[in-house]
């Protein structure tokens, strides 16, 4: 394991600016070999176990400030004034900055539509809003200084639902909009909307011998990702500057941030920090721009770290949505059509509602053979919290609705719930409601197959023998609420379909640079992307694919940063195809030159060099027939071969405004979940015993990474099933709970046994086959929970997370 | 005022620290010991666990000016003189418990209590004493299999 700042990777400019803590190449030699299929060990996981691996809320810089923000206390408001003065005056602060002292004319930002006011303005439209800057020598000093601002505020009605939104004479939540989506969508506070028609759902819904309506409630999730946002900002000798972050997309942040400090992008130098988790929550800024801003009024480094009361504010959210679906049958179990209208809440800002507008409405349907088809989904303009990227992004929300419908079209039939799914299921060659073909591999009743198939756990577990019962095992755990009294066991099916990459036609592409050189007549690898590693593992892949296409043992992950291409984001279940594909494209390259090198040198030595087809295997070059032709050390010699290639997908097309069709998506996922749930019927508190998941990953590059992927979606599904609710007051818009306390995420005791069952099936479109991994188990793991607590209860419960007063009707 | 108390078997000072701050933040920012990690700082996480006097605490809610003249062990401490990862830091790597690895400091601190105290644990022993430590990433499972894996190592080892 190699420890080395980027001064010392890197030399030049940033040399006189690095911090003293700062990220560090990861390199894997001898020790921990392993190609792709294989399951390596994380190069980073040495570091993160002795505490030494650099997230970005350990960075720290000799002479370096703390900065704060103050954030707006009520949800939409006129801003009368600020007085900063007795801020200013407060001993060890260094600057107080307001929306008034923004250095350019650009003075908003947003992933896609440049709606976020990078500090208030006039108005705050969100409890949270940041509407001051502080940097001080201490947090502390900070904050108080950052008390004494004086805001006031004009309080305005809230707007906090479809109906305040659309009522006539409703207020603006932005005025005068013109982007692109304003010109399609019925209402300006409706930030976009997409329909879908396929078919005729009027005249199937004729031949339905069953329809079956309901309306669904799904709450507002946070990603509550461990590691708060925080980063570095230093201001650099050419007036630009270093900023060390933790983010989802470096090259993203990056065009956001430079136009408002009005720097080229250039001299915004940026290296991704240790990022403590993501889940969609680092897609948007956060403290990006406010770092970099104080950092170059003060001309000292500047550090920003939320604490959790903060983060909650301090990101976006999963879209709470309200689902309506009518979904029709016939006798014999087979679909004739769905109806849905799918209305999520994106908050005060767009931050990325339009593509989980397109997302919830392309994948609203599920994974289900239906021809007839009427959907539309809408983001709404309200003051609640801005609501935007999580984990399965717009299909969880559709997952949760069309998987309880399945289930009561299945009773009114009254056939098996898991058989009705496979009657309906997809395959590959089916057509989506958009019109497009499924064309790879869409194992979805095989799945159902698999899952259903796992042995059920034993009942009654919490029993022991001739002793007390186990607490730790029942509902209400060691609150020891029952040893067994009223408790009532359940079961539960859900399937879902997700999408891999970005859609709708984005040139979506990733980018790698890969080096090859001999060193101690050894060849060995360095792999630079700017690809966010949050967790996920790509770091592993990157140099597994190194090993597996140039034959090498030792490769080196350089730290993230901007002066190699974009990676695109690491969001949409996409790195691992994207930038994997993009490393093992540059391997391809560099490969071939090494063995142009080769055949210069030493063709005439042996035939096989011209004729062969060559690899790259265990530090030697290969002929296909397994003949050693050369080392690649020895080709090499001082020679280097250093390349820096874009990788991209099949394009994808837009969908149309009308009718949604288009080919949209480049590739889908699909996972199918068994939940089995223990009830606490008289106390309405749920055990899930266990969570089974099946799930089709084409190719799994790293087993150990995989599974881990898939325990941890599921995980967070079983959040937003039971326990996870961002609770927004709907007279005043406010948080409710912004804290650790009172929003509750599972520990591991709430969280059963995830027994997982992979299949590989190729998808011929993508890398090595694999198919994106991330989402589609956080899809179908809730809907699977909510149906076994159905099955022990016999409730209907169309809300999510399902809470004790829901299970006994107390409140 | 000025706090001195032991970290990881060293005598450690910090000076002009406010008594307001927290033995996390003494930790971190005044004697270069980052290890320990600052997910919430209200005491719901478990990221911040260190043993104080050998119990396991949460040091975001301990004030620094408490920890004087006594013994604090963070993860810092947990390898060996030479770098070797402990038995549990190793299991956490090979088990593939470590993902974003922002929760695994303060895991650690918890898993190697645990394992002191009760060497052979069950899965409801594992899940009680871990219950105050929040992961986002791994839905647990690799951590149960990490601290099952580190007490059979150990106990082989014996």
């Amino acid at each position: 394991m190699a420890h080395e700042t980027p001064a010392a990777t890197t030399g030049g400019p940033r040399a006189a600016t690095a911090p003293g803590r700062a990220p560090s190449s990861l390199t894997q030699g001898a020790v921990t070999r392993g190609g792709i299929g294989e399951s390596t060990l994380r190069p980073d996981g040495v570091l993160k176990v002795t505490g030494e691996f650099a997230y970005s809320s350990d960075l720290w810089h000799e002479d370096m400030l703390w900065g704060y923000t103050l954030r707006s206390t009520v949800a939409h408001a006129k801003i009368l004034s600020i007085d900063t003065g007795e801020a200013l005056a407060t001993s060890g602060v260094y600057a107080v900055l307001t929306h008034d002292d923004l250095p350019t004319e650009v003075k908003h930002y947003g992933l896609e539509i440049r709606d976020t006011p990078v500090l208030a303005h006039g108005k705050v439209r969100h409890h949270g809003e940041p509407v001051a800057l502080v940097a001080a020598d201490h947090p502390e000093t900070a904050r108080r200084a950052a008390a004494k601002i004086r805001v006031v505020y004009e309080e305005l009605l809230v707007i906090t639902d479809e109906a305040s939104a659309t009522a006539p004479g409703a207020l603006l939540v932005h005025e005068g909009r013109d982007d692109h989506h304003s010109g399609h969508v019925p209402h300006p506070n409706i930030v976009h909307r997409q329909p879908i028609v396929r078919g005729d759902a009027a005249a199937a819904a004729a031949r339905a011998d069953v329809v079956v309506t309901g309306e669904y409630v799904f709450g507002m999730q946070d990603q509550a990702f461990l590691g708060p946002e925080s980063g570095l900002a230093v201001p650099a000798q050419d007036g630009g500057v270093d900023l060390y972050v933790a983010t989802q997309w470096l090259h993203s942040d990056l065009r956001q941030i430079a136009p408002v400090l009005g720097l080229p992008e250039s001299k915004v130098r940026m290296t991704l920090s240790g990022v403590g988790g993501a889940f969609g929550g680092r897609e948007d800024l956060s403290m990006q721009i406010h770092g970099c801003l104080l950092a170059l009024r003060t001309g000292k480094p500047v550090k920003i770290v939320y604490n959790r009361f903060e983060s909650f504010f301090g990101h976006v959210h999963r879209h709470p949505a309200k689902l309506r679906y009518e979904h029709g049958a016939t006798r014999d179990g087979k679909l004739t059509h769905v109806r849905c209208r799918i209305v999520l809440d994106g908050g005060a800002y767009a931050s990325a509602s339009p593509a989980v507008v397109g997302n919830a409405a392309s994948l609203s349907v599920g994974p289900y053979v239906v021809d007839d088809v009427d959907i539309e989904a809408i983001a709404l303009y309200t003051n609640n919290p801005p609501c935007g990227a999580m984990r399965g992004f717009g299909a969880v929300q559709a997952c949760f609705a069309y998987e309880a419908q399945m289930d009561r079209v299945a009773a009114e039939l009254g056939m098996d719930p898991v058989e009705f799914r496979q009657l309906n299921a997809m395959e590959q060659g089916t057509i989506m409601p958009t019109g497009q073909a499924v064309d790879s591999p869409a194992p979805v009743a095989e799945l159902l197959r698999r899952v259903k198939a796992m042995p059920m756990p034993p009942e009654r577990q919490w029993e022991v023998a001739g002793g007390a019962p186990d607490v730790r095992a029942l509902p209400g755990g060691l609150s020891n609420t029952t040893h067994g009294e009223g408790v009532v066991r359940g079961v539960g099916y859900a399937v879902g379909i997700k999408n891999v990459g970005f859609s709708e036609g984005f040139d979506d592409y990733s980018t790698a640079r890969v080096r090859i050189e001999a060193i101690n007549g050894e060849a060995v690898a360095t792999v630079h992307t700017a690809m966010a590693e949050v967790g996920q593992g790509g770091v592993t892949v990157h140099a597994q694919i190194a090993r597996s296409e140039l034959g090498v043992a030792q490769v080196t992950i350089q730290p993230a940063d901007t002066r190699v291409g974009s990676a695109g984001s690491t969001s949409a279940s996409r790195q691992t195809y994207m930038t994997g594909g993009a490393v093992k494209n540059t391997c391809e390259a560099v490969r071939e030159k090494v063995l142009d090198i080769g055949r210069r040198k030493f063709g005439t030595y042996h035939p096989a060099w011209a004729t062969a087809e060559l690899l790259l295997e265990s530090g030697k070059v290969v002929t296909d027939g397994g003949e050693a032709l050369a080392g690649i050390a020895e080709v090499l010699e001082d020679e280097s071969v250093d390349l820096e290639l874009e990788f991209r997908h099949r394009p994808t097309q837009a969908f149309d405004l009308r009718t949604g069709q288009g080919n949209g998506h480049v590739q889908y996922s699909f996972a199918a979940h068994r939940a089995v749930v223990e009830v606490d019927t008289e106390l309405g508190l749920v055990k899930v015993v266990e969570l089974a998941c099946a799930q089709d990953v084409g190719k799994a590059l790293n087993p150990l990474s995989v599974v881990g992927q898939i325990q941890g979606g599921t995980t967070q599904g079983l959040g937003i099933a039971v326990m996870e609710e961002i609770v927004v007051d709907p007279k005043t818009a406010k948080v409710r709970n912004p804290s650790f306390t009172d929003y509750l995420i599972p520990t591991i005791l709430d969280t059963p046994t995830i027994p997982v069952d992979v299949l590989e099936l190729a998808d011929e479109h993508a890398p090595y086959g694999l198919r994106g991994v991330g989402e589609a188990p956080t899809l179908s793991s809730t809907p699977a929970v909510l149906a076994a607590i159905r099955a022990a209860t016999g409730l209907e419960l169309n809300r999510t997370p399902v809470r004790p007063e829901h299970l006994t009707g107390v409140r | 005022m000025r706090v001195t108390f032991d970290v990881n078997g060293r005598r450690q000072e910090a000076d002009d620290v406010w008594e307001g701050e927290s033995l996390l933040y003494v930790l971190r920012e005044r004697m270069g010991l980052p290890g320990s990690k600052n997910a919430c700082e209200q005491g719901e996480c478990g990221s911040c666990t260190v043993r104080l006097d050998g119990l396991p605490v949460c040091s975001c809610l301990v004030a620094a000016g408490q920890a004087e003249g006594r013994q604090v062990v963070t993860v810092e401490g947990l390898a060996g003189e030479n770098g070797e990862l402990s038995t549990v830091q190793q299991a956490f790597v090979d088990a593939g418990a470590v993902q974003c690895g922002f929760c695994t400091p303060g895991l650690l601190v918890a898993a190697d209590e645990l394992l002191e105290r009760n060497p052979e644990p069950s899965d409801g022993d594992i899940r009680e004493a871990l219950s105050g430590n929040l992961c986002r990433c791994t839905g647990y499972e690799k951590i149960l299999d990490a601290v099952r894996l580190a007490a059979a190592r150990a106990e082989q080892a014996v």
